[in-house]
């Protein structure tokens, strides 16, 4: 099942591509149009590109939920995973294979953005063993995002519905503190918004990396975090596929 | 032409109009994208970034005011390309094939789809305006210079819809919809989104500066904020566009027509 994920994700380039492409402009973009917020008293570095990488990999992670989900409710909606149900397999496996395409997606993206960034400009402040860190908090993050896109895949097993989640994962990016620390923000509700939002901590954890080095208290919130939603969207999305498999 | 077949043309294409903006109406899933997007930008960008306004050099008057131009000019190209995604959902469907059957000159279909994207957003427009000013958005630009600024948001919805009709006609497919979107979108973002252009650093301020949509959106904020400047490039830039897109559609019109 994993090297049929992987695969599959290898020969359908138009589902990837935007996901790689799409974050990488949004960078450019940023921070070319956002670095004269480096002036700005508190701003915790004087380099825009390094504030803003982190994004990257926090949205192209989100983007994941739609990859997975999509593969999953397409097996659904084209019968394949009717013929499944009927073999030994158990429903872990299902998903683990799903998860792992995912997981290599993830990396290959975590190392494009990261090699993109430092040529571009960007600071990595915890040197070489702070990327294996980078790489598994990515891959976690990965796996969380990507269970919920499973979750959705099974409950509905539309294709459609799963892409309906696009709009919902876009603003839990943007509402958080993606374009400016939370201290900075100036409008209440706003910071409120962030400082609730999840993504936030996840965004943070990986930031600390490039600008601090190793900052403790960032990096215990962005895995607690990370482990939590990777952990609950596992198992809702077992439980789901359970009741899927059963009927 | 004379005054029947003038009064056939404007008849079909407010029979399109009419049947769009139906259509649009009630199937709040076709509208509301379009009406929600705008809106998500102005409350990110005018509520997370307004310490942005604090920078040094930052000189316009209000950072609401700043980005409602923004999302102004992009609810209206985006409004135009959406009528994009309907008429490549026409065609695909057949409905556009039985509308040129029944249509003599069938640039009164586009003309249709023209009118009702416009009529389409005034509605998109009286939303995103009272979202702003409940926002605290302050005026300072006359009735006239307001007038002038929801007119280049028309201009640009124009040029945009053109653009999309000129792909839709040709693919007439709901799958060729991100390359009408993509285009406008990226374009959209390569002007002066978040602070004025003097204060655009590396790629970015060369491609804005050849932008057109930068002198949408600069003569846009200076009419906003009551004192004019960059009209006659602005006004200039937004006809040359809608010029341009206009042949490019007539001539995917040609293609429709010749594939049959």
């Amino acid at each position: 099942m994993a090297a049929r994920s992987v695969t599959r994700l290898v020969r359908q380039p138009a589902a990837i591509i935007p996901s790689v492409i799409f974050p990488l402009f949004l960078l450019a973009v940023n921070a070319g149009g956002l670095n004269a917020a480096t002036d700005l008293p508190g701003f915790p570095t004087d380099s825009y590109i390094t504030f803003a990488i982190a994004f990257t990999f926090i949205q192209s992670a989100i983007f994941s939920t739609m990859n997975a989900g999509q593969s999953l409710a397409q097996d659904i909606e084209n019968g394949f995973f009717s013929r499944l149900v009927l073999t030994p397999m158990r429903p872990s496996a299902l998903m683990a294979g799903q998860l792992v395409g995912l997981v290599l997606l993830g990396q290959f993206q975590a190392l494009l953005y990261f090699a993109v960034g430092i040529a571009a400009g960007a600071d990595f402040a915890a040197g070489i063993g702070g990327y294996f860190v980078l790489a598994a908090l990515v891959s976690i993050i990965s796996v969380g995002f990507g269970g919920i896109g499973l979750i959705m895949a099974i409950r509905t097993g539309s294709g459609e519905a799963v892409q309906g989640m696009f709009p919902i994962m876009f603003v839990l990016l943007f509402f958080s503190s993606m374009t400016l620390p939370r201290n900075l923000i100036e409008q209440d509700w706003y910071r409120f918004l962030a400082t609730i939002n999840p993504v936030s901590y996840l965004i943070e954890a990986i930031r600390s990396l490039f600008i601090v080095g190793w900052d403790a208290e960032a990096l215990a919130l962005g895995f607690a975090i990370a482990i939590v939603l990777a952990v609950l969207s596992i198992a809702f999305a077992a439980r789901s596929l359970k009741g899927r498999m059963l009927k | 032409m004379s005054s029947a077949a003038r009064r056939a043309y404007f008849s079909s294409a407010w029979a399109v109009a009419w049947r769009y903006l139906h259509n649009l109406y009630t199937k709040p899933a076709v509208f509301v994208p379009g009406l929600i997007f705008p809106l998500f930008f102005l409350a990110a960008f005018a509520g997370g970034l307004s310490s942005v306004s604090d920078v040094p050099g930052f000189d316009y008057y209000d950072f609401t005011a700043f980005q409602f131009c923004f999302v102004l000019i992009q609810a209206s190209a985006l409004a135009g390309v959406f009528v994009g995604f309907s008429i490549a959902g026409d065609f695909e469907q057949g409905m556009g094939r039985r509308m040129m059957l029944a249509t003599s000159n069938r640039s009164a279909i586009v003309l249709g789809y023209a009118l009702g994207a416009a009529l389409r957003l005034i509605v998109v427009w009286v939303i995103i305006t009272g979202v702003s000013l409940l926002a605290g958005m302050t005026v300072r630009g006359s009735g006239l210079d307001i007038a002038g600024m929801y007119m280049l948001g028309l201009l640009a919805n124009v040029a945009a819809l053109f653009f999309s009709a000129g792909i839709a006609l040709r693919f007439r497919s709901l799958q060729a919809g991100p390359l009408m979107q993509m285009p406008v979108f990226i374009i959209l973002f390569l002007a002066p989104v978040y602070v004025p252009q003097e204060l655009l650093t590396g790629w970015i301020e060369p491609v804005a500066k050849v932008n057109p949509v930068t002198a949408l959106l600069d003569g846009a904020r200076s009419l906003l904020a009551g004192e004019p400047t960059g009209l006659l490039l602005a006004y200039g830039v937004a006809f040359s566009l809608i010029a341009v897109m206009a042949v490019w559609a007539m001539r995917g019109l040609r293609k429709a027509e010749v594939a049959g």
